[in-house]
């Protein structure tokens, strides 16, 4: 397995690496907030590469993983239904919902499809005016745009038989919740590059400041990660706790107006359950009571849900960054890619997937390493293109 | 379905009253809705997610996360066949 080889420019990461090894002075937690990040991070080692006293703490931003199991079991029961044709993105299909899945639902001879896009769906609706079509609309502040959109266009053209089964969460009252938490020992976060691409980093400044933590806006390629702890751990060592954009090729301090404009107009803040975490207040957006009648959930009474997570499965507190996914004694023994017990270990962003396609062979995570450090001469050593596993 | 794709845009229509283009994503084309960048013009670079361009790229930065990403693979697995991905996933 290769890691430091794949930066696409290793003398500069040896030049970031190098610039962190001569900062810190001290531990220091910093979670990374989204899960492509994640994935970044343990793909490409930087753990592994970043002085001893830095961990790494993974965050909620997956989305697959953080959906309630009642949603779920919702999309199961809907999925279900002969008159549905059920569209979902393909990170959905193997996410466990009590007892099955899409999969599964499929295989039984439901109508599941899988899109690229939500305007996919709506076109299989104008397609088939006879069927009811629902669009599994989940994910972040940057899939919540495109089902905005997708409404938008249902109602300008007049197409009755779309429907949205939403379930958006918000990063902002994500970080708010992490911060209130008894057991919280995050101390800077690095922010989701693609989430403020669409939101800005208006939602930030307040956050940074009433709970005295260093945000910095961080992209998702591994020198774009580097960077973002380079300059989280700066702001660190001199006590400081702005709001800082490291990925500004992207991310336009107003974000993208036109889309902001456009999820005001057609989604509204609700509180949301986090699977695995709870009830967020405010953390997510339902479809506003004037395009109610494109709510699936309005559409279908589903009624007699009984959800039941496996016991087992402790994929609440990888979630909240309390436990590293290899520490769960199920880890790659009952529960693998191929038999997931929670969605942690599904998504092409969840943290168990991560540790398991990259580091069940390998070292283990740093914070249960009693390896000695990782310091700057020895940093050098993969970046020269060894593998680290 | 997080992943924002970077890719080159190659042609810009309205359809149906939505402005359309037609993206390509290191060989791979797709019809990327761009109502959200009004602005965007043919032959400039923006970041995809789910079939909507969100952002503008600059195309230096786009090249490159462009040949990351299909060095790692991401390509297929955003723009693959998904069943045939998930099938796999499940004999791992």
């Amino acid at each position: 397995m290769k890691y430091i080889d794949e930066f696409q420019d290793p003398e500069l990461a040896r030049r970031l690496l190098d610039d962190i090894h001569a900062t810190v002075t001290r531990p220091w937690a910093v979670m990374e907030v989204c899960g492509g990040q994640t994935h970044s991070i343990i793909r490409h080692g930087i753990d592994q590469l970043l002085p001893d006293g830095i961990e790494l703490i993974h965050g909620p931003g997956c989305p697959v993983c953080v959906t309630p199991l009642e949603v779920i079991d919702k999309a199961l029961e809907i999925a279900s239904r002969p008159e549905v044709i059920f569209c979902s993105y393909g990170d959905m299909l193997r996410v466990p919902g009590t007892g099955r899945d899409l999969f599964q639902v499929r295989s039984e001879g439901g109508d599941v499809r899988v899109v690229y896009s939500p305007l996919d769906a709506l076109r299989i609706a104008q397609q088939n005016p006879q069927r009811e079509v629902v669009f599994f609309g989940i994910g972040f502040e940057t899939t919540a745009p495109p089902n905005a959109m997708t409404v938008h266009q249902a109602r300008k053209l007049g197409i009755r038989n779309f429907s949205l089964l939403v379930s958006h969460v918000r990063v902002p009252p994500a970080i708010e919740a992490i911060m209130q938490s008894e057991s919280c020992r995050v101390q800077a976060f690095l922010a989701a590059g693609h989430v403020c691409s669409v939101m800005g980093t208006g939602e930030y400044p307040a956050l940074a400041e009433r709970f005295r933590v260093p945000i910095v806006v961080t992209g998702f390629e591994p020198l774009d990660v580097l960077e973002g702890v380079r300059r989280t751990v700066r702001q660190l060592e001199r006590g400081e706790h702005t709001v800082d954009n490291a990925y500004a090729r992207v991310v336009p301090p107003e974000g993208n107006p036109a889309a902001k404009a456009m999820l005001a107009d057609i989604f509204e803040v609700t509180d949301r359950a986090w699977r695995g975490i709870g009830v967020i207040p405010d953390s997510g957006w339902k479809l506003s009571a004037r395009y109610r009648e494109f709510d699936a959930e309005h559409r279908f009474s589903v009624t007699g849900i009984d959800t039941r997570e496996p016991d087992e499965c402790r994929s609440g507190e990888v979630l909240q960054g309390l436990l590293k996914p290899h520490e769960c004694e199920a880890f790659g023994t009952v529960c693998t890619p191929r038999t997931p017990l929670g969605a942690t270990m599904v998504s092409s962003e969840g943290a168990c997937a991560a540790y398991y396609l990259y580091r069940r062979l390998g070292t283990g995570s740093r914070s249960t390493s009693t390896a000695g450090s990782v310091n700057s001469a020895s940093a050098k050593a993969p970046l020269e293109g060894s593998p680290v596993v | 379905m997080c992943l924002a794709v970077p890719g080159k845009v190659l042609d810009i229509e309205e359809r149906n009253g939505t402005r359309m283009a037609t993206v390509d994503f290191g060989g791979v084309a797709k019809e990327v809705c761009c109502e959200y960048l009004p602005d965007l013009q043919v032959g400039e670079y923006a970041i995809v997610h789910v079939g909507f361009a969100l952002q503008r790229l600059d195309e230096d930065s786009a090249r490159q996360t462009l040949a990351l990403f299909e060095e790692l693979g991401l390509l297929e697995e955003e723009f693959g066949d998904p069943w045939e991905l998930a099938a796999r996933e499940a004999t791992k």
